[in-house]
């Protein structure tokens, strides 16, 4: 199998990296969100920042 | 040792920090295998070509969306019973994940329906009520948001949930009960499945990277809700001030 045969999965290479690129953007989506909240939530409960 | 030590979010905070690299680590050997047996070692279907290997996502998350969903009714009801925090925290921190996996297997289905059927999209009973569970998630999380004392809209949100639980085994069952255009259980406890033994590996090594994936991420958010709601007490400013320093 070559690498272009790879990407174009028999012609159904849209619908099938399609679903793989949704699942990867949004499972990376969510790590960077939940990380962020926790860091903010340290600063506030370290008493940096003032809650509200 | 005693457990229930666990069930206060002070001991639970540094509990959840230590497991969460273990979890992550754990979802990502897994996917990796996973995606090398169904992007690469799985051969091409004999009926639906290469369009088939939506399935290694698509199973993945739609087992995901449900089963979190379960998890999330158990810790409402624990909330519900022992009125405890902990319970109602762990329950809030996974709907975001739930939601997102009920969104993810909707999507991945509307692409594997597309070349399949012929459509994005049907009003079929299993597709209808997997749509009716990401609206149970967001009336959830709408719900919690729209209550401004915690301890009360643990008590609302958890009753929500619980009605919704109701939900899961009609789309578990839907394909049986109805007749769906989705297609049947491709895999059951009480009979043998009706694909290739390396694609049913590849399918379930992805179930398993999810599931690992969504404790690591839960532990995470739980965290994070731990020090939102308890910042008032003396601990939580010394567990952010920790982790300040050894940075």
């Amino acid at each position: 199998m070559s690498i272009a045969e790879f990407f174009s999965m028999g012609g159904y290479g849209f619908y099938v990296w399609g679903s793989y690129a949704a699942c990867a953007l949004a499972i990376a989506a969510e790590i960077v969100l939940v990380r962020a909240r926790l860091s903010a939530a340290r600063r506030v409960a370290g008493g940096r920042e003032p809650s509200q | 040792m005693n457990w229930f030590r666990f069930a206060s979010p002070a001991s639970f905070y540094p509990l959840a920090a230590r497991l969460t690299p273990w979890f992550g680590g754990a979802a990502a050997v897994f996917a990796a295998a996973g995606l090398y047996l169904g992007l690469i070692a799985a051969p091409t279907d004999a009926q639906q070509g290469e369009s088939y290997r939506i399935i290694f996502v698509h199973v993945a998350t739609a087992w995901m969306s449900m089963f979190i969903y379960l998890v999330m009714a158990f810790w409402c009801a624990m909330s519900l019973m022992f009125n405890a925090r902990l319970a109602a925290m762990m329950a809030q921190a996974l709907a975001p994940t739930g939601a997102l996996f009920t969104a993810l297997a909707l999507i991945t289905g509307a692409l594997w329906g597309k070349p399949t059927w012929g459509t994005y999209w049907a009003w079929d009973a299993r597709m209808t009520s997997e749509l009716i569970l990401l609206f149970l998630y967001f009336g959830y999380m709408a719900l919690r948001q729209a209550i401004d004392e915690p301890r009360r809209a643990d008590r609302a949100s958890a009753l929500l949930a619980l009605v919704g639980a109701v939900n899961v085994p009609i789309i578990y069952f839907s394909v049986k009960w109805w007749n769906t255009l989705h297609q049947g259980a491709s895999v059951s406890l009480t009979s043998a499945p009706t694909m290739a033994a390396v694609m049913l590996a590849g399918m379930l090594l992805m179930a398993l990277a999810a599931w690992f994936y969504s404790i690591a991420i839960a532990l995470t958010r739980v965290r994070a809700i731990i020090l939102e709601r308890e910042r008032h007490a003396g601990w939580a400013g010394e567990v952010a001030l920790a982790a300040k320093a050894a940075r």
